[in-house]
């Protein structure tokens, strides 16, 4: 049993598709290397735009899937439907009751490229050349219907859509699912594909994106006093949870404790942040607390730092708020300085980061942080930084943070698996 | 146009769609149950047939045509 008597949930399969690699374990060995995802834009589309970089995909989906189901999916569903297969076939892909595996799989904003084609041909050749698998292309739930279709998954598909808090808050969802006894496996992450004219366009006119588009590799920069915005990245990150008890019966390897999730809502603005960072701070203390992990326990925090002047410094004092004295030993890392922002699909990819820190004790370094804020009073890394347990015989804990325009704050935590005497 | 031109450029049209390569669609085949085609990929089947052969396929008329031979003998009658 874990915190609060309740069932202990782990981790036991991940899979990512990143502008950073094809899986998760190339994404993690580029984090490692402090490699830069982010380019310059070729097509053509990008003159009318003031944001010309991005950050694709490595590997294009198209190719994993194959062209035939591929065109019935929108990119979106493409990418989660890849990252899923590999994450199920790293927890073993074991035989289960249909009626026992889960599926929480979302999206920020679906299949934005499928509508915007539906429309070129519907205004260009009649809705009679419109494609039939438009609407399930465009549905932000297509994914989880995927993937629950791939896996036979019939313990329900979810999709919970918070914007760029997606892909954790499905995660959060998942761990609730085993939890209530709904599942004794979940399929959960998130998905984002939508660089492309119109998003760009209309993060620009927000002022939310970097237009540093001479030097693209050095465009995204969390808490770096030259940042200027994000840079919209794309791929899918999904884990596979599990409660422990089953997956003990099948002696599956097991990575980490899916400890707790901590929610709040802003109820301030419906894209910017409340003032002092008190919802971010009130989430992260719920995870704490859902885990039940001091923040003593706490070595490192993936940050959502997405890298715009306002958002990274409320996050960065929120995490001082929230681990108070403590918070001095948190080795703090902002992924998207590398990856740029996956929007729903950052919080899932975030915390297979999280989760191979723990696993590798390792946290990835934040790229590009040359002048950080004066009042920076939190200890980001910017080299690989190895981890150490900070409270002899307690768990090391681990701490993802993901925050959605409407005011939706997320924060995971995880813990290292130690067995008992009795599980091993 | 032949049966035989007409089942050559069906084949093509369900290679695209559903990906049987077009020399292994033959005309007994089943949409459903042999070439795993639903609902959905019969309508853009469908509009394809239309732009090839010149041939409407009314929405009525689609529900009944079960194998490729269907299609076939419905655009020679039709065109």
């Amino acid at each position: 049993m874990g915190n609060n008597g309740q069932v202990s949930v782990v981790v036991t399969g991940l899979g990512a598709t990143t502008p950073l690699g094809g899986d998760a374990a190339s994404t993690w060995s580029a984090m490692l290397a402090g490699t830069s995802g982010v380019q310059r834009i070729t097509e053509s589309w990008v003159d009318a735009l003031p944001v010309k970089i991005a950050a694709p995909a490595v590997v294009d989906p198209v190719a994993v899937i194959g062209r035939v189901q591929a065109r019935k999916m929108d990119r979106c569903e493409q990418f989660a439907l890849v990252a899923a297969r590999e994450a199920w076939a790293d927890a073993g892909a074991p035989e289960i009751d249909p009626y026992r595996l889960g599926v929480a799989v979302s999206s920020g904003i679906g299949g934005i490229g499928s509508t915007l084609s539906a429309y070129d041909a519907l205004r260009d050749k009649g809705w009679e050349r419109i494609s039939p698998y438009t609407v399930p292309m465009l549905m932000p739930n297509g994914a989880a219907g995927w993937i629950s279709i791939e896996f036979g998954a019939k313990a329900g598909a979810h999709a919970l859509v918070s914007a760029c808090a997606s892909g954790a808050e499905t995660i959060g969802y998942g761990i609730d699912m085993i939890r209530s006894g709904r599942a004794d496996m979940v399929i959960a992450g998130g998905s984002e594909a939508a660089i492309m004219a119109l998003n760009l366009g209309a993060f620009a006119v927000m002022r939310a994106m970097s237009t540093r588009n001479d030097e693209p590799e050095r465009a995204s920069r969390p808490f770096d006093k030259g940042r200027d915005g994000f840079v919209l990245g794309e791929g899918a990150g999904v884990v596979v949870l599990e409660s422990l008890e089953h997956a003990l019966a099948r002696k599956a390897r097991i990575y980490a404790v899916a400890a707790g999730a901590g929610y709040s809502s802003d109820a301030h603005h419906i894209s910017l942040g409340a003032p002092n960072g008190e919802g971010v701070t009130f989430a992260m203390k719920a995870a704490l607390r859902d885990a039940g992990v001091t923040p003593a326990q706490v070595v490192h925090v993936n940050a959502h730092a997405t890298s715009t002047p306002g958002g990274d410094p409320l996050e960065a004092r929120a995490i001082g708020t929230a681990f108070g004295d403590d918070a001095a030993g948190v080795v703090v890392s902002a992924t998207k300085s590398m990856t740029g922002h996956l929007l729903g699909g950052a919080g899932a990819i975030e915390s297979v980061a999280s989760i191979m820190a723990l696993v590798d004790r390792m946290a990835p370094p934040t790229i590009n942080l040359d002048d950080p804020d004066d009042d920076l009073a939190i200890d980001v890394a910017t080299k690989p930084r190895s981890l150490a347990p900070r409270i002899p015989g307690a768990p090391m804990a681990v701490l993802n943070d993901a925050f959605g325009f409407g005011g939706h704050n997320v924060a995971l935590v995880f813990t290292e698996y130690i067995p008992l005497a009795t599980e091993a | 146009m032949t049966d035989q031109e007409i089942l050559a450029g069906l084949a093509e049209i369900i290679e695209e769609i559903a990906g049987t390569p077009a020399d292994e669609v033959t005309a007994s085949a089943s949409f459903i149950e042999d070439l795993d085609i639903d609902s959905l990929s019969m309508v853009e089947i469908a509009v394809a047939a239309q732009d090839k052969f010149g041939v409407e396929i009314p929405d009525e008329q689609l529900k009944d045509l079960k194998t490729v031979q269907d299609v076939v003998t419905f655009v020679a009658k039709s065109s």
